[in-house]
């Protein structure tokens, strides 16, 4: 008979859920980390859930993967197939031919799983591309989440690897086609090209080991890669904390937005279904990939349409352009393939170059150092906006060059009237996109600055007693004018005099004015924010009328504010 | 036998002897080389029939007596096969010159292609119409048609014939609409761009096991709709459009909801 226990204080839990977390909380403090999760404050956009498109379908890739290596055979052995489809009964193929074609057709659901599995592939690059674009034109790549832009880039490399990877795996005659292709790209490499290519087929292609080998990159390695890139993107993302569009109330000190739990995570969880649901849809109406109409994999056929998945497409386009005359043979019989190494190699080195330096090119040229919580509008920042468009131009260009065939039989055209368009286009539609771009950047800057001055039009005409008519302008509430006032027209970069003081060269000018002369091509043409003195005289010019345009307000400011500074 | 032993040293007797040897060389060839086939029902009123509608429809480009001009080829000699495949899809009489002729509904009715077809094989032996049992799909072997199909037609046809461009604006059409018998005289007469696909390289039965491959085509995919199997360029297209635009679509309806 015990007297000692004390009667339950208020504090103390009494439902079952609450006392088992209690006990894990006694033992590991996980309150302390799950308190500060839940309370976490996240902003509020629809465009910052692109990103949750990426990682859902790659939940999704994981789930069906699983599925799908339950019952795939990763072997070139050759075997008679029997059995479905009637166009393969009695077939000599590769064994990992055979089980796919068993997986789609004896396998309870394995076609449903391998059409959802490679549909979450499409929306999973597809998905990162969105996010990417998201980030570059709101310019949330600035600091400090100039890491996270590369993590994000990495992964965008290992998605296409990983997509690359597990489309050959089926060793189909379309795949074996792309293998063909990354063979002949291998090969194309000056020096240890042929060496490469040996090493990677073991052997001459295709060999017997490519899908063995693939299946390893594909189901281990990359995946693998993936899942650690997407924790280190996670947490940076959470420890950066997220970013904001701009508006009343928020600046780069704060996060306006409603916390993780139970707002943020009932929309991520909403989220998530909406995606399974949509991958699930696609998986079970639309027919991808299948393999049983291209036959098993025979180096000798290639099939009309022979085309990569959309993400690779820019690679195929590429190579579709290139002249065939670019092939230099050297001295000593040495072959340099630039007609394959060019469009294969160097293009799409340039691309993710491209992708890899800009945030700190821009940094650069902006000569900033400062952090950045609150996001641009694209129109803000005309120039990375225009750049920006013009990669997305060359990309698209690339992509419906390898489409050539395609759009020539769909809309009654020559296909070598169309390889001649694009060689030309890819050239010069990126440059007509940037000037197209900035200038509507700009032009829209000007239509923020008129409404900031002069308010909303409001159809209403006045007529005074002296006889003059007027148009009644409606001022902008704060949050209207807070989001078009509050941002930065960045100037280019000011560097020191070629001499010091004394007449002595400085060293590094030249280098210096290189970076400026980059500066310029950013920042010469721009549109100023309205500042308070503006608005303040604007206000005062027509008591009667609201607002009066001020027509001797210079809008775009051009070549000035970049002068060296004189000695 | 004496007199015929007395006479083989005869001085006539190797070209007799060659003579012979000739006679029965061509009279075995005779009885065993494959017939040229010949549209044999065709009587002369057909032929006198087909040559008229010839010189009012075909003569302009391909000469009064199918001679051929600077502008059409000579129909001397392609055969009954050549012309109910040209003339029964439409392709021929041509309405415009385009970088090739392209079907169109037909404009000679069953009798009148008939006509034409017997009148140009009366100008001269080559392939003929063939009978419905050889272009009948359900007696081949699709999965033969389909490896034949992969090696010879394939590469402008598209993998399972949906069709592809060639150059300077011609292309290799669709398959699935056209009918066995037009596919079988295509493989052997070889209009337009299409090479010649002889019995000797495709025999007759593989000829068929191809049309049982397109007839299988009919039954859709397994997988759903096929998105006019073109390969990953369309399924990239939809995955953008209804994949992308669905779940973004989702996105901003989230977004939209108040916290």
């Amino acid at each position: 008979m015990s007297t000692t226990t004390t009667p339950p204080t208020a504090a103390e839990p009494t439902t079952v859920i609450g006392k088992s977390a209690d006990y894990l909380d006694q033992r590991t403090k996980v309150g302390v980390l799950a308190k500060q999760l839940v309370r976490k404050v996240f902003p509020d956009h629809w465009s910052f859930m692109l990103g949750e498109i990426a990682l859902f379908s790659f939940v999704v890739l994981l789930i069906s993967g699983v599925f799908l290596a339950m019952f795939f055979d990763p072997s070139m052995a050759l075997v008679t197939h029997h059995g479905a489809p009637a166009t393969m009964d009695g077939q000599l193929m590769s064994t990992a031919f055979s089980s796919t074609l068993n997986m789609s057709f004896e396998v309870r659901g394995g076609l449903l799983m391998r059409q959802i599995h490679h549909w979450s592939a499409l929306i999973f690059v597809a998905g990162i591309v969105v996010h990417m674009m998201r980030v570059f034109f709101t310019g949330a790549f600035r600091k400090p989440r100039e890491l996270n832009w590369l993590v994000g880039t990495l992964l965008l490399i290992c998605s296409l690897l990983a997509g690359f990877s597990g489309y050959s795996l089926p060793d189909d005659v379309l795949s074996g086609n792309g293998l063909r292709i990354t063979d002949g790209v291998i090969k194309s490499i000056p020096i240890i090209g042929s060496y490469l290519s040996w090493f990677v087929f073991g052997g001459e292609f295709p060999g017997e080991h490519i899908i063995p080998r693939l299946f390893t990159v594909h189901i281990l390695l990359v995946p693998a890669l993936i899942l650690a890139l997407i924790g280190v993107h996670l947490f940076l993302m959470v420890l950066n904390k997220h970013t904001q569009y701009p508006g009343g109330g928020r600046t780069d000190q704060n996060v306006v937005g409603y916390p993780a739990v139970p707002a943020f995570a009932t929309k991520m969880g909403g989220n998530f279904f909406i995606i399974f649901g949509v991958l699930a849809l696609m998986g079970g109406t639309m027919a991808i990939n299948n393999v049983w109409n291209y036959g098993p994999y025979d180096p000798s056929p290639v099939s009309a349409g022979a085309q990569p998945d959309w993400y690779m497409l820019f690679l195929e386009g590429s190579l579709r352009l290139m002249p065939g005359q670019a092939e230099i043979v050297t001295w000593g019989d040495f072959t340099l393939s630039l007609n394959i190494l060019v469009p294969a190699v160097i293009i799409p080195g340039l691309l993710f170059t491209f992708l890899f330096v800009y945030p700190f090119l821009e940094a650069k040229v902006t000569g900033d150092h400062r952090e950045h919580h609150v996001l641009d509008r694209p129109r803000n920042v005309p120039t990375r906006t225009g750049l920006g468009v013009a990669f997305l131009t060359a990309f698209v260009i690339l992509a419906l060059a390898g489409s050539n065939d395609l759009i020539a039989t769909h809309f009654a055209l020559s296909i070598n009237t169309i390889t001649w368009v694009f060689r030309v286009l890819f050239f010069v539609g990126p440059v007509f996109a940037f000037w197209v771009t900035k200038r509507i950047c700009l032009g829209l800057q000007r239509k923020d600055r008129e409404l900031v001055l002069h308010g909303h039009e409001t159809g209403r005409i006045v007529r005074f007693a002296n006889g003059e008519y007027i148009e009644v302008h409606r001022p902008l509430d704060e949050q209207e004018r807070w989001l078009r006032v509050n941002y930065e027209a960045r100037r280019p970069l000011e560097i020191e005099p070629a001499t010091d003081a004394r007449g002595v060269k400085r060293k590094g000018y030249k280098k210096d004015k290189r970076w400026q002369k980059l500066s310029q091509f950013f920042y010469e043409d721009r549109v100023e924010p309205v500042t308070p003195a503006e608005l303040a005289a604007a206000h005062a010019h027509g008591e009667h009328d609201e607002l009066e345009p001020a027509h001797d307000t210079p809008e775009l400011v051009s070549g000035s504010g970049n002068v060296e500074r004189e000695h | 036998m004496k007199a015929l032993a007395a006479r083989r040293h005869h001085r006539f007797a190797p070209v007799v002897l060659l003579l012979l040897a000739l006679l029965v060389t061509g009279g075995v060839y005779a009885a065993l080389a494959p017939s040229p086939a010949q549209a044999d029902t065709a009587s002369t009123a057909d032929i006198e029939t087909g040559k008229k509608l010839f010189q009012a429809n075909c003569a302009t480009c391909h000469g009064p007596n199918a001679e051929g001009t600077t502008e059409a080829p000579s129909l001397v000699g392609v055969g009954a096969a050549a012309v109910d495949f040209q003339v029964s899809t439409g392709r021929m009489p041509m309405q415009m010159n385009g970088p090739q002729a392209e079907a169109k509904p037909r404009q000679m009715d069953e009798d009148q292609t008939a006509a034409l077809a017997a009148y140009v094989a009366s100008l001269g032996a080559g392939p003929a119409i063939p009978t419905d049992e050889q272009v009948d799909g359900s007696k081949g072997d699709p999965a033969n048609g389909m490896a034949l199909f992969r090696t010879n037609c394939a590469m402008c046809h598209n993998a399972v014939g949906a069709g592809g461009a060639l150059s300077e604006g011609k292309f290799a059409p669709p398959l699935w609409d056209t009918s066995g018998r037009n596919v079988y005289q295509a493989m052997l007469t070889g209009p337009q761009s299409m090479p010649v696909f002889n019995d000797a390289n495709i025999t007759p039965d593989e000829k068929r096991d191809i049309i049982a491959f397109l007839d299988e085509q009919d039954q859709g995919s397994a997988g759903g709709l096929t998105l006019g199997s073109l390969g990953p360029v369309s399924e990239g297209l939809w995955a953008w459009i209804i994949g992308i635009g669905l779940i973004i679509g989702g996105a901003v309806w989230i977004g939209a909801k108040s916290s």
